[in-house]
């Protein structure tokens, strides 16, 4: 047609794109080499600042070059005067922020900017905060310029109201902004400081109510959006446990001392002291863990001499001091008793609520209600069922039990992808409820069958206990923690799926273990029962491993201490 | 120039409004020789933006009713025996029912010019009579003068007039002096006189106004060419087919566009901001935690209500708010969207349209900001302009002020062949695309037209004071009785380019059911207050006050069915003026599908080509090929407002 713009077709532009880049590959490798070449020549001088400014400003990614470049500021900075300084800096703050334009993720180019900062006699913080908020203007959730900013009002000590209102206007903005709200997180303790008695990191109560109706006002706009729920989540707290020593327990039979610790530590030299006073006389003694592995362990045990176990005095005293977590215990040994132990009680408040803690819990019954009012207009959000779960938990476990296990079940059928999680999630509240319902019982007697546990946990908590039930559940294994049951006689562990022993050995008291309808497949995974002294009685009816042939003489041959394994 | 045009083209447009331009445009980019006329002294006919004098000068037009003597060569005498003639109308009559009101004290200086006003020229073709509606069904009833005022008539205004009489001007029917109130007449005359003269100086400085001081006309007047007065009253949405076409063809780099900032309600006698996209629910102060969610679930199934049609599915012989009450919404909820997100009436929509108006809200909410309108700078006016430019680039020729007498049709092949314009140049062409408004009454004396109310206000705050004073909002009020319709309003602040700092400029626009005054009266008197001096010591006055209103019908000429024109030759095609509707997605279409009928099978403004594309050798070189060397690289750049990152050099600074 007339007048009809004449174009190049697509092959004559794709070669013409082609030779483009040819070209450019030509001259981005050159000037690499080159910077190379006279970096190891020792030529550190401002040409090596101009190539590698071309390369990096059409790649700000390539690390090795901007180390490159401090390696050049560096000895500028020693020749160069002052004025001359001022300028190269210029241009480089310049060049870094085309830089970032380029790829405005570049860990690269915003670490390169934080050095150089850091080095500048008279930086400019305030141009530095603004163009963080230009940056995050256009992308308000890049977590480099988050970053950045933090490390620039640190720098700067921009008072934390000013962040915390710049937190605000972006949250207003887009409240699916998972830097923000943790930004919050950081600003909020550094405002409203709590006085040295109280919990670290909590708020005071008016300024938490405001922030969770924030908070709420995100999650009933959009109950999926998660960073919301791990806000609220913070702000009911995870409280720190303080350090403390649970438990203490001595045996005269086995002349051994064994300590719970409130979190697993790793006693030795040069990690935890542990300090041992028998009788007010400082002992040596070593400690090792239940299970023999040298790791972070709640419990610790360790030997004691006859010395200090002799039925001559009417009682031994025994201290121990955890030296680093500011704790002790004590425990007597009466004469004539096998055993003596001290315990916290396990309906202390802080022992289980490490999920959610010790807010008032009017703060946490009034977030309850919230959260079951947009479970009702949503009941299929995980996130709020979640919330709910664990503020029940907080609130009072046994009181919610019921409900609490509705809940989960809900929430496994809208979160099959998370359903294992959930299972070991529940497993452990029960548990949790197990304890706490033996502990008002004072007895040393645990039933947990027929619970669906699918994992164990809080072993350290069940010392004490002599008889343990573990039948119709769904666990696969005895984990290595249930070495910490030193009491133990009678375990019962029938109609489960294991398949491995590892925890039931150097149990020094256990007679009876019953592992009925397992998964047990082959004699050798029953090795660790070697290793429990008294075991004489053993039930292994209905696992695979009782069909093998030869298997009892297999078991003879391994456990020859066990008066009777029934297969 | 205009006597020396050439004498052949492929199109003839006549008419510069969104649609015709869109097509020049899109005739242009594919190797089309095109004319692009208009008889009007500016770009857009009923489509264009105008400066305060401009307005005053476009009313002036329609006031004056002097029948022109046409003094062009008769053009009868070119007809030859083979030929017969369509002849043109030298009339615009889509504009009627012209009123203006001015309320912003009138100083003692006469002599106010605006600032740097270019004297125009208007085209001596333009003649408007109002009263002479033939084909409106709404006759001004006897005792309605047409006012208007006008800068160039000083004379006529004493220092002392009252703020809220509107000023006279003579009517050919409508004889005498009348003096228009307002209705509210409650005004004190003294206080007006002791405003007017605490005015006078303060008139010197009109940019550096505190606030707190009043906007005086001859300010208004001064500043006049901070002002670009849309004739039509539209928005883009994000997602239509305007925005696509600007970014497709990469005509959105001649244009410039802000987000509008929020949609408001007007509920109970209040203003309130509806609360729309994710960030406004979530910052909303007045839904509950409940009814934020309600909402939230509401919008969310909106978006994709198409995949849940057990939901809907039963409700769909019942209108939308019916349908709206059977879901858990608060009236609250249900009223923001009914009126204020569907923008769909009470009784005239069921539930399957008004969830397809909800979703297309949606749909364009968050593509360029909170809500799902743009506005271009400095006016809608500017948008037929940007695609004219195109054309232009593509070697269109563009006259204004050049008027075409007739359309000259082939006898035989029942084909029009050619037109004569005003100079009595005989232009041979193959297709001709003719605004509405060009035809005679003799084309369209069948034609049934719909009508549009109009009004613009200059108001002095807005309608709903934040924190920022930069908001331009949508305000949708429905009809209060049955059968009549809702009323869109639209508020722009300065900083959209289309008013003076200190003011804000307001549109308002519905379906026709009376004159303009009649229909869009009641609805400005609920939400603003005639510029008095007494309420001024009173800071609290809620409303805004009313510095300036103007009223006017215009012609609805969209969706009219082309076989409604007597005697049209197949390859004459009509483009329609403005519709009423928010969207320009109608001018769009139009322009798509008349564009298809010229050039079947051809794309419908491709970007244009990579400039290092173009093979330019040394025989073809035309006169365009300077203008593509400053086009720079196509890219897909969207029209978003440019806050962007800033450039380097400005803070290493």
């Amino acid at each position: 047609m007339h007048g009809r713009l004449k174009v190049k077709t697509s092959e004559e532009q794709a070669e013409a794109k082609r030779l483009e880049r040819e070209q450019k590959l030509k001259l981005y490798q050159s000037a690499t080499q080159t910077v190379f070449q006279k970096r190891q020549a020792g030529e550190l001088d401002e040409s090596v600042l101009e190539l590698t400014s071309q390369i990096l400003g059409a790649n700000p990614d390539f690390a090795t070059l901007w180390n490159c470049r401090r390696e050049v500021l560096q000895r500028l900075e020693a020749q160069k005067s002052p004025e001359e300084l001022a300028a190269l800096v210029k241009t480089e703050l310049g060049f870094l922020e085309s830089c970032l334009r380029v790829n405005p993720k570049s860990y690269g180019t915003w670490h390169h900017r934080c050095w150089l900062l850091g080095r500048l006699p008279e930086p400019n913080w305030a141009r530095e905060l603004e163009l963080c908020a230009r940056f995050l203007e256009v992308d308000e959730r890049n977590f480099h310029c988050w970053d950045y900013r933090r490390f620039v009002a640190t720098q700067a000590a921009v008072p934390p109201a000013e962040e915390l209102a710049f937190t605000d206007s972006l949250i207003t903005r887009n409240f699916s902004n998972y830097s923000s709200w943790h930004y919050r997180s950081c600003l909020l303790p550094q405002l409203h400081p709590q006085p040295d008695t109280g919990p670290q990191g909590r708020l005071p109560e008016d300024v938490l109510l405001k922030e969770l109706e924030l908070v709420q006002n995100a999650f009933f706009t959009d109950p999926n959006d998660q960073s919301a729920w791990f806000y609220h989540r913070w702000l009911l707290g995870r409280a720190d446990p303080q350090d403390a020593l649970r438990c203490l327990h001595v045996s005269r039979d086995e002349a051994c001392l064994t300590v719970s610790f409130s979190r697993p530590v790793l006693v030795g030299s040069g990690t935890e002291t542990l300090l041992l006073m028998v009788d007010e006389s400082p002992l040596a003694v070593e400690w090792r863990t239940p299970d023999g592995r040298t790791r972070p362990s709640h419990v610790w045990l360790c030997d004691l001499p006859a010395a200090s176990l002799n039925d001559q005095l009417p009682q031994h005293t025994f201290h121990v001091i955890w030296t680093a977590g500011e704790a002790q215990k004590e425990c007597v040994l009466l004469k004539g008793r096998q055993e003596g132990w001290c315990r916290d009680s396990a309906t202390d408040a802080q022992l289980f609520r490490c999920e959610l803690s010790v807010e008032k819990s009017t703060v946490l019954q009034s977030e309850l209600e919230s959260c079951k009012e947009l479970q009702e207009l949503e009941p299929e959000n995980k996130w709020c069922l979640l919330t709910i779960i664990l503020l029940m938990r907080a609130l009072d476990p046994l009181l919610y039990e019921k409900e609490t296990l509705q809940y989960f079940q809900t929430l496994k059928a809208v979160d099959p992808m998370r359903a294992a999680y959930l299972d070991d999630l529940r497993s452990k509240f029960l548990l949790e409820n197990s304890v706490l319902k033996m502990e008002y019982a004072e007895v040393r007697v645990l039933h947990l069958g027929h619970k669906d546990l699918t994992v164990l946990c809080h072993l350290e908590q069940l010392l004490l206990v002599t008889h343990l039930d573990l039948s119709h559940n769904r666990l696969r294994a005895l984990p290595p923690a249930l070495a910490a049951l030193r009491c133990l006689e009678v375990l019962q562990a029938n109609d489960n799926a294991i398949e491995s022993l590892d925890g039931v050995t150097s149990l020094p008291r256990l007679q009876e273990l019953s592992l009925c309808n397992n998964r047990l497949r082959q004699p050798a995974v029953l090795q660790p029962l070697a290793a429990c002294p008294r075991l004489v009685l053993l039930h292994l009816q209905g696992n695979p491993l009782c069909h093998a042939v030869g298997a009892s003489e297999h078991l003879a041959e391994l456990l020859p201490a066990v008066n009777s394994i029934l297969t | 120039m205009a006597d020396n045009l050439p004498s052949e083209f492929d199109v003839i447009v006549i008419g510069t409004g969104l649609p015709e331009s869109i097509i020049a445009a899109a005739c242009s980019r594919s190797g089309l020789r095109v004319l692009h006329v208009d008889s009007r002294n500016y770009y857009g006919g009923n489509w264009a933006s105008f400066s305060f004098s401009g307005i005053l000068s476009w009313l002036k037009e329609y006031q004056e009713n002097s029948d022109i003597v046409n003094e062009s060569p008769t053009w009868q005498e070119q007809i030859l025996e083979n030929e017969e003639a369509i002849a043109l109308s030298r009339k615009d009559k889509t504009i009627q029912h012209v009123e203006v009101f001015c309320y912003a004290s009138q100083d003692l200086h006469e002599d106010v010019e605006e600032a740097g006003a270019l004297q125009k020229n208007h085209a001596s073709v333009i003649s408007g009579n109002p009263t002479e509606a033939a084909h409106s069904a709404y006759q001004p009833s006897e005792d309605e003068s047409l006012c208007t005022v006008s800068c160039e008539m000083p004379t006529e205004q004493t220092p002392s007039s009252d703020q809220e009489t509107a000023l006279e001007i003579n009517d050919v029917e409508v004889t005498g002096e009348k003096e228009k109130r307002y209705d509210d007449k409650t005004h004190a005359k003294s206080a007006s006189e002791e405003e007017t003269s605490e005015n006078v100086p303060i008139a010197e400085d009109t940019v550096l106004q505190p606030k707190k001081n009043r906007i005086t006309y001859s300010q208004i007047i001064k500043e006049g060419r901070r002002f670009n007065i849309d004739l039509v009253s539209k928005l883009l949405y994000s997602r239509g087919l305007l925005i696509d076409l600007l970014i497709k063809s990469n005509v959105s780099r001649y244009a410039e566009f802000k987000n509008i900032t929020r949609i408001l309600a007007f509920r109970e006698g209040r203003v309130e901001q509806v609360p729309c996209s994710r960030a406004d629910v979530f910052n909303s102060k007045q839904l509950t935690m409940v009814e934020k969610r309600m909402l939230m679930k509401f919008l969310t199934f909106c978006m994709e209500y198409e995949k849940h049609p057990d939901e809907y599915k039963a409700y769909e012989e019942i209108t939308f708010s019916e349908y709206l009450k059977t879901q858990k919404l608060t009236p609250n909820l249900q009223y923001f969207v009914l009126h204020s997100i569907a923008m769909t009436s009470e009784t005239a929509s069921n539930t399957v349209d008004g969830l397809k108006a909800t979703k297309n809200f949606l749909h364009c909410l968050g593509r360029y900001g909170n809500t799902p309108f743009l506005f271009p700078l400095y006016g809608q006016g500017e948008l037929p302009q940007c695609f004219c430019r195109m054309c232009a680039v593509f070697g269109g020729i563009y006259c204004l002020r050049h008027s075409v007498q007739c359309l000259v049709v082939d006898k035989e092949s029942r084909k029009c062949k050619a037109i004569i314009d005003q100079f009595g140049q005989r232009i041979i062409s193959k297709h001709f695309l003719v605004e509405d408004s060009y035809f005679s009454e003799n084309t369209c004396s069948h034609v049934q037209y719909r009508q549009i109310s109009r009004s613009v206000l200059i108001t002095d705050r807005s309608v709903l004071k934040t924190d920022s004073d930069q908001q331009i909002s949508i305000l949708t009020v429905p009809g209060e009785e049955p059968g009549t319709f809702a009323v869109r309003v639209i508020e722009l602040c300065p900083s959209t380019m289309t008013c003076m700092k200190g003011t804000y400029l307001v549109h308002l626009t519905c379906t026709s059911s009376k004159t303009a005054r009649e229909d869009l009266e009641p609805v400005v008197q609920k939400l603003f207050t005639p510029y008095t001096e007494t309420e001024i010591e009173n800071e609290e006055v809620e409303k805004p006050r009313l510095l300036w209103a103007l009223y006017f019908n215009m012609r609805d000429s969209s969706d009219i069915s082309r076989n409604s024109y007597n005697d049209l030759p197949s390859n004459v095609y009509v483009c329609s003026g403005p519709d009423c509707g928010l969207g320009n997605d109608n001018a769009v279409k139009q322009a798509e599908r008349l564009f298809q009928l010229i050039c079947p099978n051809e794309d419908f403004c491709p970007p244009p080509p990579n400039p290092e594309d173009i093979i330019i050798d040394g025989d073809s070189l035309q006169s365009e090929t300077s203008e593509f060397s400053v086009i720079p690289e196509a890219n897909s750049e969207t029209p978003k407002e440019s806050t962007s990152l800033g450039n380097p050099e400005e803070t290493s600074q």
